[in-house]
């Protein structure tokens, strides 16, 4: 049953199969069993858990269950969740029980799923391998010595182990992307503003998004279903009409065309990557579709225009962390300033605090013309690349990363080349645009090779089609690591 | 040397919203601390603003009624500082592009008017407040004030002296509360002003270094801050010395400003735009509403009175410094007339308005409604009762004894205007006094208030005055 589609496990809750508390238990007692080895999850709370689920139950024996009623999903870390730790990954929120719902998570608690615990994450969701989380390295389930990548990693090894059925990431660079990628699962960063931040804790806002993790595109656009919506909490949120994600799965892709960008196959990109990324192409024209190729000439600014405007909003976002309401104190401190700065100096890793001093640098008078103006306006040239592109093309494809998931510590101390990891993905939230990776086969090391798939505006079913019509005609999203 | 006072000032105007500008949580004064903050307010981790329309509009009306600019799009920004009061770590304000630029406001200064250029007004939302007593040491913060609605006024440095500062910070304070967009309650910290300060030599036009003194939260202090702190940057330069830009505070009780911080000191508040709050875009069509809803302003009303009701200006400036004294007094003309508006205008500013001030009661909480004022002056015009009568009647309807003619009734305070009935009083009180009588008559007009004297006294002050004097005279005469 672990590798059952969200469909299927509806299916089965739905006819009595099986109960959600069963369900639950099921992978209660994987989590159990291989989350000491894995170290996805953060905090996990069977008590809590099984009670929505026994809730659940009521429901479906009610028969007014839907299509994630009973379902376990595992959320970021990141998510509040009434009730719940939630820490972000940081020693900075070790100790915080968030007192109310994300919109995310009261989503997901109006549609009957269940919690199935707070996934583990890079701090502040500042990292591309997870390993900059207060609570550990989380190990990639392929490879054990390869990083899950992140910051959504916790997630990412957790779907790919199946420790849940699904997930929730949040993607500010590509921490849905990346690590989906990296663990040979999918994942989908909607346009910004479908899915509400309210309750999401802030990395960087204006890039920051929530999104699905799960074995399929069909799974995702399940997911995305209850996830998106308008959200008068969260300003950034877009009050569109509703939709359904899964409506067009099932269109031939006949006629489709796909740009590919020239600069995401240029140097840097790994040969073994390149020749998946290629077979996946001839996949898709066998599907029907055709190719073309474009160009995003401004794709090499997007890493300093990211690290620019990233840092500058967290520097920000971050000042609440304080040791004053919540979370964190220093133990011991003279007086105000004193506590201010050992609070921020013990309860940050390295990561967020190299940010917040770059932020803050930024941000500062005198530099503010020279680095924050600068980066805005580069980040509109960024958005008008694929604005162009798309005159071009219906989706954009490419891979996702430009080398298979690297291995533990190898990147860790080198922050740049950890930043480039992320080279195909930022761009796409700069923009603003939806994009999505699907497992499309191994590296010569064996480790997943991740495709991805960017839209227009609020292409997101037209995205999960492309994304499905491969699934229907490939195996790769369902092969699982061993041992598992 | 002469010198010139240079003084901009900063006023922070709480908008009357019921909830917060970036929550859902009450606005409401006095509650028991840390009760009216919603997570938004404590900042919890993942919270995001959301803007409060009803701080829009009533900024939008504030731009109207000084002839600015409303920005159809403006943009919030953070101000980045540490404070244990500031929640999040930065207090969302407006920095490049604010809400309101431009405009004037003419104040009145003595007999001179004069107009203030406006900068620019923008939206913030406050802190909170830090408790530094009762803790032990310790410091208590209540978040109940955070997030709660600002419009910041910024003038130009066009005020020349205390004066000018205290009747402009008069004028904005009445105009907030004509618009309705602020209660104007200074001791709740509605009302607040920053002051800019600085001296050139009379006749130049560099301007000197200037200081800022903070949280002036009452007339006076802003009149004794302007006047210490002038007298103190006169004295330091006159001295040779030279004034340090910074920022000062105002100890009422030694009634002295001092430094709080250098400009060394001073934050960079990093400012950058927000990027949870969408530029904020304004339509013709809400400006074209809240003109709609526009009330007639201060200069206006101040012209019409004048106008309407042959008031002189002095009268017509007492009667519009606030929007409930002008609707008090036109609701007692409504009922006396135009004609008696200025008997009305009278016992407005003199005697209600000194009743007021000795009980230390707002116009709104006046024991005499407009009503009973009316029925007073009306008993007046028509002879009932004298002025002086009418005193009386007043005192006894501010203590609650009806109206007027309730207490003329019941103290007999019935004006004698029958001539026959005077004139025995007089006849009696003549032949009771002959000295009187025959000193008057042989040269000695002085007398004539004696006589005056005796009969108020026999009548207990209701003889009609007029009759009285032309009654008199002609017995006296003989």
């Amino acid at each position: 049953m672990i590798n059952f589609s969200l469909k299927q496990l509806a299916a089965q809750l739905a006819a009595k199969k099986i109960s959600s508390r069963e369900l639950t238990q099921s992978y209660l007692s994987r989590i159990e069993q291989l989350n000491p080895d894995l170290n996805a999850f953060i905090t996990v709370d069977a008590e809590k858990s099984l009670m929505q689920a026994d809730a659940a139950d009521k429901l479906l024996a009610a028969g007014q269950g839907g299509a994630l009623t009973g379902i376990p999903v595992a959320q970021k870390d990141i998510f509040c969740a009434q009730g719940w730790r939630t820490t972000c990954g940081s020693k900075m929120l070790g100790n915080f029980i968030a007192p109310y719902d994300a919109s995310v998570i009261e989503r997901f608690n109006a549609a009957g799923a269940v919690n199935l615990g707070k996934t583990n994450m890079d701090e502040f969701a500042m990292g591309s391998s997870n390993e900059t989380s207060y609570f550990g390295q989380v190990k990639n389930p392929w490879d054990k010595l390869a990083v899950p990548g992140g910051s959504s990693g916790g997630s990412a090894a957790a779907v790919a182990a199946r420790l849940c059925p699904a997930a929730t990431g949040t993607d500010t660079g590509g921490s849905i992307r990346q690590p989906a990628a990296l663990t040979g699962i999918t994942g989908i960063k909607p346009t910004y503003g479908v899915v509400s931040r309210y309750g999401m804790i802030a990395f960087a806002s204006s890039l920051d998004q929530g999104g699905p993790m799960a074995k399929s595109a069909e799974d995702c656009a399940l997911l995305l279903n209850t996830m998106a919506g308008f959200d008068s909490r969260d300003s950034t949120s877009l009050d569109r009409p509703v939709e359904d994600y899964a409506r067009d799965l099932a269109q031939p892709l006949a006629g489709l065309k796909i740009g590919l960008p020239k600069e995401y196959f240029a140097e840097g990109l790994a040969s073994d990557v390149a020749q998946t990324i290629e077979a996946a192409i001839a996949e898709y024209k066998k599907l029907g579709a055709q190719v073309v190729e474009i160009s995003l000439p401004n794709t090499q600014l997007s890493i300093p225009v990211y690290y620019v405007l990233a840092p500058a909003e967290a520097s920000s976002n971050l000042a609440r962390y304080d040791g004053v309401r919540y979370g964190y104190r220093a133990p011991e401190y003279k007086d105000l300033t004193d506590m201010y700065k050992k609070t921020r100096a013990q309860g940050f890793g390295a990561e967020v605090k190299r940010r917040i001093l770059i932020g803050t640098y930024v941000l500062s008078a005198g530099y503010y013309d020279a680095y924050y103006l600068k980066a805005q306006k580069l980040r509109r040239l960024i958005a008008q690349d694929f604005t162009d592109a798309f005159k071009l093309c219906d989706v954009i494809m490419g891979p996702t990363t430009p080398t298979t998931a690297f291995n533990l510590g190898e990147k860790s101390d080198d922050p740049v080349s950890m930043y480039l990891s992320d080279i195909y993905t930022i761009a796409v939230n700069l923009a603003g645009l939806p994009g999505m990776s699907i497992p499309v086969g191994f590296g010569a090391n064996k480790r997943p090779v991740g495709l991805q798939i960017i839209g227009n505006y609020f292409a997101e079913a037209k995205m999960l089609n492309v994304a499905h019509q491969y699934q229907q005609a490939t195996d790769w999203h369902q092969r699982m690591p061993e041992g598992i | 040397m002469e010198w010139e006072v240079v003084i901009g000032l900063e006023v922070h105007a709480q908008l009357s919203t019921q909830s917060k500008i970036f929550s859902g949580a009450a606005t409401a004064y006095g509650a028991a601390p840390n009760t009216q903050a919603c997570a938004v307010d404590l900042a919890l981790p993942g919270v995001l603003p959301v803007m409060n329309k009803g701080a829009t509009e009533r900024a939008i009306k504030f731009g109207l009624a000084v002839g600015a600019k409303i920005n159809r799009t403006s943009v919030f920004a953070r101000k980045n500082y540490f404070y244990p009061d500031l929640p999040k770590g930065y207090q969302i304000s407006q920095f490049e592009l604010p809400v309101v630029e431009g405009g004037s406001i003419a104040i009145q200064v003595g007999d001179v008017e004069k107009t203030i250029r406006i900068t620019r007004a923008h939206l913030e939302e406050d802190a909170g407040k830090s408790l530094h007593e009762d803790f032990h040491g310790m410091t208590g913060i209540d978040l109940n004030r955070a997030s709660t609605p600002l419009l910041e006024i910024v003038s130009e440095p066009d005020l020349r002296g205390s004066a000018e500062a205290v009747a402009y910070a008069k004028t904005l304070h009445s105009l907030v509360q004509y618009l309705d967009i602020c209660d104007g309650n200074m001791q709740e910290g509605s009302f607040r002003c920053d002051a800019n300060v600085s001296v050139r030599p009379m006749g130049t036009d560099k301007l000197g270094t200037r200081c800022e003194i903070k949280n002036l939260n009452s007339f006076r202090f802003l009149e004794r801050a302007v006047e210490y702190e002038v007298a103190r940057q006169i004295e330091i330069i006159e001295a040779g010395g030279k004034i340090a830009q910074e920022t000062r505070l105002y100890d009422s009780d030694k009634d002295e400003t001092r430094s709080m911080r250098s400009k060394e000191e001073a934050f960079d508040y990093r400012y950058f735009p927000d990027p949870d709050l969408l530029p904020m875009k304004i339509s013709e069509a809400m400006i074209d509403e809240i003109k709609k809803t526009l009330p007639e302003l201060p200069q206006a009303k101040h012209a019409r009175f004048m106008r309407e009701f042959g008031l002189s200006s002095y009268d017509a400036s007492v009667l519009t410094a606030s929007k409930s004294i002008a609707a008090y007094f036109e609701q007692v003309v409504s009922q006396v007339g135009a004609a008696q508006a200025k008997a009305a205008a009278n016992w407005v500013m003199g005697d209600l308005a000194g009743a007021l001030k000795r009980d230390s009661l707002e116009i709104a909480h006046s024991p005499v409604s407009s009503e009973r004022l009316a029925s007073l002056v009306k008993r007046i015009v028509d002879n009932t009762i004298s002025s002086k009568i009418a005193k009386e009647i007043f005192e006894a309807m501010w203590q609650g004894e009806g109206d007027a003619d309730a207490i003329i009734a019941a103290k007999g305070l019935k004006q004698i205007t029958d001539s026959g009935a005077i004139e025995k009083i007089i006849d009696d009180i003549i032949a009771a006094n002959p000295d009187q009588l025959a000193q008057y008559r042989s040269g000695k007009d002085k007398l004539f208030s004696f006589f005056i004297g005796q009969a108020m006294k026999a009548t207990q002050g209701k003889a009609n005055p007029q009759q009285l004097n032309d009654l008199l005279k002609k017995k006296l005469a003989g």
